[in-house]
């Protein structure tokens, strides 16, 4: 453990480039121009410390590590910081995603360029700190407070029914959290703390309050994962998304309710993650196959990829929930790359929609006759997205249902149908964008992918097919925080059962 | 009875400062040749400021003056400060608009002080009688400045609809406080709280205590006594609505929080049971009906309903800590409340006040800052983190959750996520639109208050403890 505050300095990196760009002068080029090279510059300072935090990782511990403590309010609230081998990935994902974002947006954004790159900053700051909190309330600020940027960046820097969009996020996201708001107090006034490993240890809770305490956290984390029925904000969010804000939607926001049931829901209500993982189970299931189907029908190339990530994410919320070794870490591995992939299919989209500015998939047709490297990056993330053994979207799913397969079969038999018709969606989609013949008259010039084109989709393509191949790094960080994870929650599940048992068996004494 | 001598009267010397200095403010107004003269209100800020110092700088503790009929302990020190600063910044906001208004004339900042006399004396009022003569000073104030704008049409309006319904209110409490004393035989709340402990309640008291709520309802504009609100804030002269949004709210709650918690604490259950009645009616009232509003004064209106609503929220649970919670809750309010008025107060063209809610189009584009304080201070009254309203929110349900009102702390979220809808719907012009028409620029007083209140509301998150201890300190005095 380092003195300097790592973490403290990643989380605020972001806000300090954005003060920056908040005192530059005027509106003409220049300033764009600038506003652009700071937000780059603070994304990859920020990303390149966030390695730092990679390298002094200790992957052999499961405790909580770069740990920041502070009081906030009284002792019992406080600025607690700190990273284990769930959360840190994804600060990883994060920081590598931003830089991204800023150099896709280079020259799709031509209005307001200062807002928006101030905007993503404090979007970047809040995303970070969502993943570090260690208190619940840090976490709240954090994650509620991610509503406020991307709610502007939906609204200003949307496609045409972007007010309708960014409104449906805002009132659906916050209609969940303020439930979840509840359940943290009422954990408050139980416990007197709201420090996170704290709550992880206590095993205080009834039965009764698991349950209510559990569904309230679901109400929230399903909405922002999304698992069906509660999904249909996504699909209108991602269409109107400029391609930046899609990316990290996809790439992050829906991570949170993943990361949300692994830090909060499984080790603070085993209990009612035990009782109630069937009616997951079911969503799962349900979100996997009918979102598929719903993906088949869309006219919209955003729109489809919007209705595979509900899918995607219902292998993990499947994985994560079968609780097993297998499941979790399948589960987070598919996060990680849906996180990626996602990500990359939403820019390739931003690539096409930047030149001919049309979603829709009929206005395509026989690219590969004009952008044959475009054509070979696609190719490999919609193979990807399909889970082509080779590219990370394999390893995921495999885990999942590997996983799965432990827990129930038939969840597993139903759930492995979802890669199959995610196989045909995917295949379907790219032969009618990239394959045939080329007769739209639009298409007739258009330019293969542009070296900041490449420069954005290069580190994708490299990482999906890494991890496809080698995902070790990522299992090596996670694991004994996962065995911790599940070892502690069959444990307190133990521990019922042996306070449960005595009764029954007192009775039988008695009859004897 | 023999007066006290004057070094006894230690505790109640701000009010009789304030008292002495309007009345010398008046002489001053009256006695100085030109009659729109703003060095009157300077004096009078600066009358304020010296009020609360003195307030301020009392030694802890609670003590009674006049046979119990004051007293001032720390509950009231932190609702009077409030009180001030409410009044201060509202008056500063005053200036420019009533000197276009053609109506900077110097009983202006005079009322706004004996109405804050009134207030002072409200939350230190400790038995009936001298409750209702605070009451009264404050109100008939009030009336005044409602139709100060006495040549236009609204705001006499204003004026005249405020006065016959609060004196129907005021003769409601009056009623109230009769039937108390007829069953109790004293008007001091520690005396009745002393009958209510050893004797059972009485039908005639509850219906005592029922009528007292619903004057003090009135006052409050809680549903379903609020009818006046929006044609009130609509109509009076925008500085004035900012300080009946502001101040009186404080020293209702003052006056609320003061007479079921010292005089009733023994009939908990029944006045319980209304508040939250009131409460979950002005929360959902608030909510649903902003949402059709056009005129943003009267948007306010309602907003402020919904907010008195999740004030009494914390006053429903009925402990320390849901006192505590209202007092944090007013204390945030009162900042985006005065705040969100400073914009009002900023939509001006030409010289005429713009009031519908469709002129904010494209606001971001023509005036960035503006737009951003607006949307600071409207996310923080949809309650967002990690804005001050989010924490004022957060302090009355935590207070709601501990005393296992569960529906109503769910309710209560509900409606916020509602009443953010109508919020986040002001935002959306400003951001989403095409700009309208310019507005003036701002003028330097509002650009103060404009700048103070939303830097508060943006940042204090940080130093959140000071604002959480001071509360409850002064929710402790109660108890």
């Amino acid at each position: 453990m380092t003195s300097w505050p790592i973490l403290s300095t990643v989380i605020f990196l972001p806000l300090v480039g954005a003060l920056f760009i908040l005192v530059l002068r005027g509106d003409d080029g220049a300033a764009r121009r600038n506003a652009r090279y700071i937000a780059l510059w603070t994304t990859v300072v920020t990303f390149a410390v966030s390695l730092l935090i990679w390298r002094d990782f200790d992957p052999t511990t499961a405790e909580f590590q770069f740990v920041e403590k502070h009081n906030w309010i009284g002792t019992s609230i406080t600025y607690h910081l700190g990273l284990d081998g769930i959360s840190m990935l994804f600060v990883i994902l994060t920081t590598f995603l931003m830089p991204l974002c800023v150099l896709a947006s280079w020259q799709s954004v031509e209005k307001r360029v200062k807002e928006y790159m101030i905007a993503f900053l404090v979007l970047e700051t809040l995303m970070i700190g969502v993943f570090c909190a260690l208190d619940l309330i840090v976490f709240y600020l954090f994650f509620e407070g991610g509503l406020i940027p991307m709610f502007i960046i939906i609204g200003v820097w949307g496609g045409q029914r972007r007010v309708y969009a960014s409104f449906k996020f805002f009132l659906y996201t916050l209609l969940g959290s303020v439930l979840m708001l509840l359940a943290i107090m009422a954990i408050y006034i139980q416990t007197g703390t709201t420090d996170i490993p704290t709550l992880i240890a206590y095993d205080g809770f009834s039965e009764a309050m698991q349950f209510w305490l559990w569904i309230a956290f679901f109400a929230s984390f399903a909405v922002k994962m999304p698992m069906w029925p509660v999904h249909t904000w996504l699909p209108d969010a991602h269409v109107e998304a400029p391609t930046a804000g899609s990316v990290i939607l996809a790439g992050v926001l829906l991570k949170m309710g993943g990361y949300g049931f692994l830090r909060f829901s499984i080790p603070m209500f085993p209990l009612a993650s035990a009782d109630l993982a069937p009616v997951v189970f079911v969503l799962s299931v349900v979100a996997i196959i009918y979102t598929s189907f719903v993906a088949f029908a869309q006219e919209d190339v955003k729109k489809l990829i919007a209705y595979s990530s509900v899918a995607h994410m219902g292998f993990v919320t499947l994985g994560v929930f079968t609780l097993t070794a297998q499941g979790i870490q399948g589960g987070i591995f598919q996060m990680l790359s849906h996180g990626i992939i996602s990500s990359a299919l939403f820019l390739c989209v931003g690539v096409v929609y930047d030149r001919i500015h049309t979603r829709e998939i009929a206005a395509y047709g026989g690219l590969a006759n004009r952008m044959p490297i475009y054509a070979a990056c696609f190719m490999l993330f919609t193979m990807a997205n399909v889970g082509l053994p080779g590219t990370s979207g394999f390893v995921g799913e495999f885990l999942t249902l590997l996983g799965a397969f432990k827990v129930n079969s038939w969840v597993a038999l139903f759930a492995t149908t979802g890669v199959i018709l995610s196989a045909a969606y995917a295949l379907w989609l790219y032969r009618r964008m990239i394959f045939g013949k080329l007769e739209k008259p639009a298409l007739a010039n258009i330019l293969d992918v542009s070296p900041r084109e490449i420069a954005v989709l290069a580190p994708l393509v490299i990482l999906t097919i890494f991890f496809g191949v080698y995902p070790q790094p990522v299992m090596t960080v996670t694991s004994v925080s996962v065995d911790k994870l599940i070892t502690e929650y069959q444990q307190d599940l133990q521990n019922a059962e042996a306070a449960a048992r005595p009764q029954p068996d007192l009775a039988a004494a008695e009859e004897n | 009875m023999p007066l006290p001598a004057f070094q006894d009267l230690a505790p109640i010397y701000p009010e009789i400062f304030l008292a002495l200095a309007s009345m010398a403010l008046l002489m001053i107004g009256v006695f100085s040749r030109d009659e729109d003269n703003p060095s009157v209100s300077w004096i009078a800020i600066a009358i304020l400021v010296a009020t609360g110092a003195l307030i301020a700088g009392q030694d802890a503790g609670a003590r009674e003056l006049f046979d119990g009929a004051f007293l001032a302990d720390d509950f009231g020190r932190f609702m009077k400060l409030l009180i001030l600063a409410g009044a201060a910044l509202a008056i500063i906001l005053s200036f420019d608009y009533l000197k276009t208004a053609k109506i900077l004339k110097f009983e202006f900042p005079v009322l706004v002080l004996l109405s804050t006399l009134g207030m002072l004396l409200l939350a230190s009022a400790n038995n009936l009688i001298s409750l209702y003569l605070a009451l009264e000073l404050q109100s008939l104030a009030l009336y005044v400045l409602a139709s100060f704008r006495r040549d236009a049409v609204l705001s006499s309006e204003a004026g005249l609809k405020y006065f016959v319904l609060g004196a129907l209110s005021s003769g409601m409490l009056l009623y109230g406080c009769s039937l108390i004393y007829g069953y109790t035989g004293t008007v001091g709340f520690e005396g009745i709280a002393a009958v209510l402990e050893n004797t059972d309640r009485s039908v005639g008291l509850v219906f005592g205590l029922v009528f007292v709520l619903a004057g003090v309802a009135f006052k409050l504009s809680a549903v379903p006594f609020h009818m006046w609100t929006p044609d009130v804030y609509q109509g009076a002269p925008t500085p004035v609505t900012a300080f009946f949004a502001s101040a009186p709210k404080v020293a209702a709650f003052a006056m609320l929080i003061r007479i079921v918690q010292e005089a009733f604490p023994a009939i908990a259950e029944d006045w319980r049971q209304i508040i939250i009645a009131i409460s979950v009616a002005s929360m959902v009232l608030g909510a649903f009906a902003a949402i059709g509003q056009t005129n943003i004064k009267r948007l306010m209106a309602y907003s402020s309903i919904g907010h008195v609503g999740y004030a009494m929220v914390g006053l429903a649970a009925g402990t320390p800590s849901g006192v505590q919670g209202v007092m944090i809750y007013l204390a945030i309010y009162i900042v985006m409340t005065l705040g969100a008025f400073a914009c009002i107060l900023a939509m001006r063209r030409g010289d005429s006040d713009v009031e519908e809610i469709a002129e904010l189009n494209g606001l971001s584009r023509n005036q960035p800052m503006l737009a951003f304080m607006l949307t600071v201070l409207l996310f923080s009254m949809a309650g967002i983190p990690p804005l001050a309203g989010f924490f004022a929110k957060f302090y009355v349900f935590l207070a709601a959750i501990e005393a296992e009102l569960f529906w109503l702390a769910v309710i209560g979220v509900v409606t916020s996520v509602v009443s953010a809808f109508y919020y986040l719907a002001i935002i959306a012009r400003m951001y989403f639109q095409e700009p309208a028409a310019d507005f003036e620029p701002m003028t330097a007083k509002v650009r103060f208050v404009l700048g103070l209140t939303g830097i508060i509301t943006l940042f204090l998150f940080i130093p959140i403890q000071f604002l959480v201890t001071a509360a409850e300190t002064a929710a402790g005095s109660l108890f």
